[in-house]
């Protein structure tokens, strides 16, 4: 095995960084975030603490500061996005790519070299601009933050700026133009908007230091994602190759219809050779999946003591044989109803799948198989025959319907999963619409056609089960 | 040293580079010639590891160029089309940082820097911003980084374009040294001229493949035909028929110029020259008639053409 070298990253990362100084339009916004920002954070802070402590609400000033010390924080760091987001794509406008491509370095360090270079100079003058703030902080004899707090800060600040570069830096290897990739940009900088508001409202709330651990957490299984994700997918042809922004229809049905079909000669052939080749790729994601409905279970079993429902006291046959009359049993609308929902809530789940690398599509499962979880738990504290209701009023549906939810959830994880995974005869695009196009199999061959027998299970045969234990 | 078997590129259904065989040895010059778009700068992204080839093999310095990457860009000089410098950096800084990229001690840098600047007449503008350098010295830096780590093949896309005639002529004097060095080189050029005075060996590309690869002497002969002769005499002076020996044939003729082909010219111009001077007519001078490789070259496109080849 060959030693790993990073000098040649360093070397990159030296230059770019050398270059940048340079660079009047980097340097300016730098040293005024890094110098002037936080003064006006300061005058910011105390004018606050002044005027909350007139009201007796000191609490909310101090509440105030450490927001302040993220913001201050912040600003530089957003200058590395701009950095990043022109790295690759940026030399290749500009021809010195090529060069850069002929010499004997690896990808990985072609790549580490741009990401040092894009994350070590906005860093420097996050750093200071915190140091100048907590400097007239102490200067105006304004209480610091706790140690925690100012720990969690410096570190949510660090892995901010990776996850912006590491983000950045895949944007700027596949785009087309610099113009492309800052069009993009908005994918980072809006969820990172986003990210520090939630982190504004937990600092504000101040009882719960461990989401931000927990956002630390995210935040650095995304970096390390993302980096995979561009490493996996950097391609010195594919920077050399494409010139033009234009979005190509034919070209994505192309991809997404050959992968779906998968040359089969009829539906059985389909079902047999491309479905099954599909559900045999699936293995390892659906042994994931299952072991996140097993730990989501437990957890939502868990959540019941902490949030307690204590029902009220009545007849429990009574309630079920009045609820037995609303019960749309043997309809074609609650048919209806209950298959939209479930189909619309894994779409769902693939929407968010799409933007998170597959994280975020296991959400529906979470949903469902977490309040199963606390309802049977409710049901045991509420002293309630739990097995039972849950054998007529879950299984008979469920066992059809939680098979469905699950393949649909390792198909959406199984997304994240390709993206991260090297392809080096593929673009990202080709990657990306593959995968969909594994979902989309494994969707209608398999858990639409589910969906639809439980939800005629679950509106036919589901509550007469119920009407007949209870009723 | 650079050797490409069936070499083939496709970007999805366009077919870039078709079945382009190479074989260049140490000590020579292949000039790459073809219009734009023909696969040139393919070819030679091919060679450098750059672009993966979608069938076929390459060889440079003895490296496979896709299980071997790494060693062959070390092995390889390459002048892009592009210059790509860095505007903000100084050549000192640019050759600094491409040699220690190749792993060069810093010393070595240091002494090839000044041998190579001062060879291209770029040593008084080593401390001078790259993006003050005028086009010509973009060219000539981007050839000095090229050959900064001293490689044994050297692929140099269009060397001489935008160059005044006497930095173009330093180019020329430099590659005509790397042959003498025995290194080999691949010219992708437009300049024929340029090609004709470099080159051992012309390779015609055209659509993706190579059409014609040979030295240039029995590239014009194939092309052309047989070497056509000139013989001139004074004041427009005539020739009598029985003069010409036997096999002379007489393509063209006016004012005392005589042009004509002939068999073993070695050994029949001098016979042919002896007859005229004995019968006393004023000869002035005799020579193959110039035949330049941009007529052959021409003539090759439009046989391509002709042959049904005009479309892919």
């Amino acid at each position: 095995m060959e030693a790993i070298d990073i000098r040649p990253a360093l070397i990159i990362a030296q230059r770019e960084v050398r270059d940048q100084f340079r660079d009047w339009r980097i340097i300016f916004p730098i040293v005024f975030l890094t110098l002037f920002f936080p003064f006006l954070m300061n005058f910011t802070a105390r004018q606050l603490l002044n005027f909350v402590n007139q009201y007796g609400a000191g609490l909310v000033g101090e509440r105030l500061i450490p927001f302040l010390l993220l913001i201050t924080g912040f600003f530089p760091i957003s200058v590395s996005l701009v950095i990043a987001l022109e790295s690759f794509v940026g030399e290749k406008e500009r021809g010195s790519i090529e060069p850069l491509l002929t010499s004997p370095l690896a990808d990985w360090q072609l790549y580490l070299g741009k990401l040092l270079s894009s994350t070590v100079p906005p860093l420097v003058g996050s750093f200071l601009g915190m140091s100048v703030y907590i400097s007239g902080l102490l200067i105006n004899r304004i209480p610091l933050p706790d140690a925690e707090t100012l720990l969690q800060i410096i570190v949510l600040t660090i892995t901010q700026a990776v996850v912006m570069v590491s983000g950045a830096v895949v944007v700027s290897t596949q785009a087309t133009s610099v113009r492309a990739a800052n069009l993009l940009a908005s994918f980072i900088i809006i969820p990172m908007a986003l990210l520090i508001q939630a982190e504004a409202v937990v600092m504000f709330w101040g009882r719960d230091t461990l989401s931000l651990w927990w956002i630390v957490f995210g935040l650095l299984v995304l970096a390390v994602l993302l980096i995979r994700i561009g490493l996996a997918h950097f391609q010195r042809e594919e920077l050399l190759g494409r010139e033009i922004d234009v979005l190509n229809i034919r070209w994505i049905w192309r991809i997404l219809w050959g992968s779906f079909h998968g040359g089969a000669r009829n539906v059985l052939d389909w079902y047999r050779n491309v479905l099954g080749k599909t559900l045999l790729d699936l293995r390892g994601s659906l042994l994931a999946a299952v072991l996140l409905a097993v730990i989501v279970i437990i957890l939502g079993a868990q959540q019941a003591d902490r949030f307690l429902l204590i029902l009220p006291e009545g007849d429990f046959q009574q309630r079920v044989r009045e609820l037995g009359f609303n019960l749309p049993v043997g309809g074609i609308g609650s048919v209806q109803q209950i298959f939209f929902q479930n189909v619309r809530a894994l779409v769902i789940g693939l929407l968010l799948g799409l933007f998170s690398f597959g994280v975020l599509g296991t959400l529906p499962l979470f949903a469902t198989l977490g309040l199963l979880g606390y309802f049977t738990r409710i049901m045991e504290i509420n002293q309630l025959p739990a097995a039972q209701i849950i054998l007529s009023g879950v299984v008979p549906h469920g066992i059809v319907e939680v098979p469905a939810i699950l393949l649909s959830t390792a198909a959406v994880l199984r997304i994240g999963f390709l993206l991260a995974t090297p392809m080096k005869d593929k673009t990202v695009g080709e990657v990306f619409l593959m995968a969909i196009a594994g979902w989309m199999q494994v969707m209608v061959g398999l858990v639409v056609p589910l969906l639809l027998l439980a939800a005629v299970i679950e509106s036919w045969i589901t509550p007469l089960m119920i009407l007949r234990l209870f009723g | 040293m650079i050797y490409a078997e069936n070499l083939t590129k496709h970007f999805a259904d366009f077919v870039a580079v078709q079945g382009i065989n190479l074989d260049v040895q140490a000590g020579q010059v292949l000039a790459l010639l073809g219009p734009n778009g023909a696969g040139k700068t393919t070819t030679v992204r091919m060679l450098t590891s750059v672009l993966r080839p979608t069938s076929g093999i390459a060889r440079i310095a003895g490296y496979d160029v896709v299980e071997e990457a790494e060693k062959v860009r070390s092995s390889v000089g390459v002048l892009t089309e592009h210059h790509g410098l860095y505007s903000r950096m100084n050549a000192d800084e640019y050759l600094t940082f491409y040699g220690r990229l190749y792993r060069m001690p810093d010393s070595l840098i240091e002494r090839r820097k000044r041998e190579l600047l001062e060879q291209f007449g770029l040593g008084e503008a080593r401390k001078k911003k790259l993006g003050e350098y005028s086009k010509g010295m973009r060219q000539k830096l981007a050839l000095v980084r090229a050959l900064l780590h001293n490689p044994p093949v050297l692929l140099l896309d269009e060397p001489t374009s935008a160059m005044d005639p006497e930095s173009a002529r330093i180019v020329r004097d430099a590659i005509r040294a790397l042959r003498s060095d025995q290194r080999a080189v691949i010219l992708c050029t437009h300049n024929l001229a340029e090609a004709e005075m470099l080159a051992d060996q012309i390779a015609i590309i055209r659509r993706g493949r190579i059409i014609l690869n040979d030295v240039p002497e029995r590239l014009k002969q194939l092309l052309l035909g047989p070497e056509e002769y000139e013989i001139t005499l004074r004041n427009g002076a005539g020739v009598p028929p029985e003069v010409l020996p036997l096999g002379v044939v007489v393509s063209r003729q006016e004012n005392g110029r005589y042009v004509f082909r002939i068999d073993q010219p070695e050994e029949k111009i001098p016979l042919l020259l002896k007859r005229l001077l004995d019968q006393q007519l004023p000869v002035l001078s005799c020579a193959p008639v110039p035949r330049s490789l941009e007529e052959a070259y021409l003539r090759a496109v439009s046989l391509h053409e002709e042959n049904g080849n005009g479309s892919n």
